[in-house]
C-alpha cells in the first residue's frame, strides 16, 4: 500500500509496473487489477485551458489519502494498493491520478478503485487553479460527483 | 502556545492571508474563531474546516496548540 504526490510528470503504467515488480510476494496472487489514469484536458465549462495549478495541504493531504486507502483494505479483499497524485503547475494531457489496486478477483478490485477514487474527489484536499488561453485564472469550485450521470 | 489558523486556495486570497495566530486562554469553537480574525467576512456556508488534519463540523471545540484549517471543497482528481 503506498501513497505519494509527485510533483513531476510520472507514467502510469510505468509506475504500476515498477510497483507490481516491487512486490514478489504478489506474484501468481492477484486475478485482478484495476488501474484507474486521470489526465488533464485542455477543456473545461467550454473554455480552453493552457495550465493548471493543483495546491494541496501537506500532511492532511498524505493523511487523508491513508485513511481513504485504508478503508479500502478494511472493506474489500485487496492485495495492495498504489495512489499517485500530481500536486504542483500541470498541463494539458499530464496524468493527474494514477489508483492501481490488486486483488484476487475483479469485484473487489473494479469496486475499491472506484471507492478509492470517488472519496478522494470529495475528501483529499487538493484544489485547482486553472489558467485558460486568454490569460485569466480561476479557481475550479467543486467536483461533480461521479455516481451522477452526467447531464452534458 | 497559541491556536494556528491556515487558508487554503480562493479561501485564502478571499481572506487575503494564509495563516494566522490566535492566543487563547479557553477553547473556542471554530465559528468563533472565524469570527474573531474575520469580523467583516461571513463565514462562507461551502467552507470546510479542519481541525490537527481531521474534518470537523463548525461548533467543534479547538484548543491552545490545535491548527486549524479553513478551505473551500477540494477539487482534487
Amino acid at each position: 500500500m503506498l501513497v505519494k504526490l509527485c510533483e513531476q510528470p510520472f507514467n502510469p503504467w510505468r509506475e504500476v509496473e515498477a510497483y507490481q515488480a516491487e512486490c514478489p510476494e504478489m506474484a501468481g496472487k492477484y486475478g485482478a487489477t484495476s488501474v484507474f489514469v486521470g489526465s488533464m484536458r485542455d477543456l473545461n465549462q467550454g473554455d480552453a485551458v493552457v495550465g493548471m495549478y493543483l495546491e494541496h495541504y501537506p500532511g492532511m493531504t498524505e493523511q487523508q489519502l491513508q485513511a481513504i486507502v485504508g478503508q479500502a483494505h478494511a472493506q474489500w479483499q485487496l492485495l495492495d494498493s498504489l495512489v499517485i497524485h500530481r500536486i504542483g503547475e500541470v498541463m494539458p494531457e499530464d496524468v493527474l491520478v494514477l489508483v492501481a489496486v490488486w486483488s484476487a478477483h475483479r469485484g473487489d478490485a473494479f469496486d475499491a478503485s472506484r471507492f478509492i477514487m470517488e472519496t478522494l474527489k470529495s475528501k483529499a484536499p487538493f484544489w485547482k487553479k486553472e489558467t485558460l488561453s486568454c490569460g485569466r485564472q480561476r479557481w475550479v469550485e467543486k467536483n461533480t460527483d461521479g455516481y451522477q450521470t452526467r447531464a452534458e | 502556545m497559541s491556536i494556528k489558523v491556515r487558508y487554503f486556495a480562493s479561501l485564502k486570497e478571499l481572506v487575503g492571508r494564509s495563516d494566522d495566530e490566535l492566543q487563547a486562554d479557553q477553547a473556542l469553537t471554530v465559528r468563533a474563531i472565524w469570527r474573531q480574525l474575520n469580523p467583516e467576512l461571513a463565514l462562507p456556508e461551502n467552507v470546510l474546516a479542519a481541525l490537527n488534519m481531521e474534518y470537523v463540523g463548525y461548533d467543534a471545540r479547538v484548543w491552545d496548540g490545535d491548527e486549524l484549517a479553513f478551505f473551500p471543497p477540494v477539487t482534487g482528481g
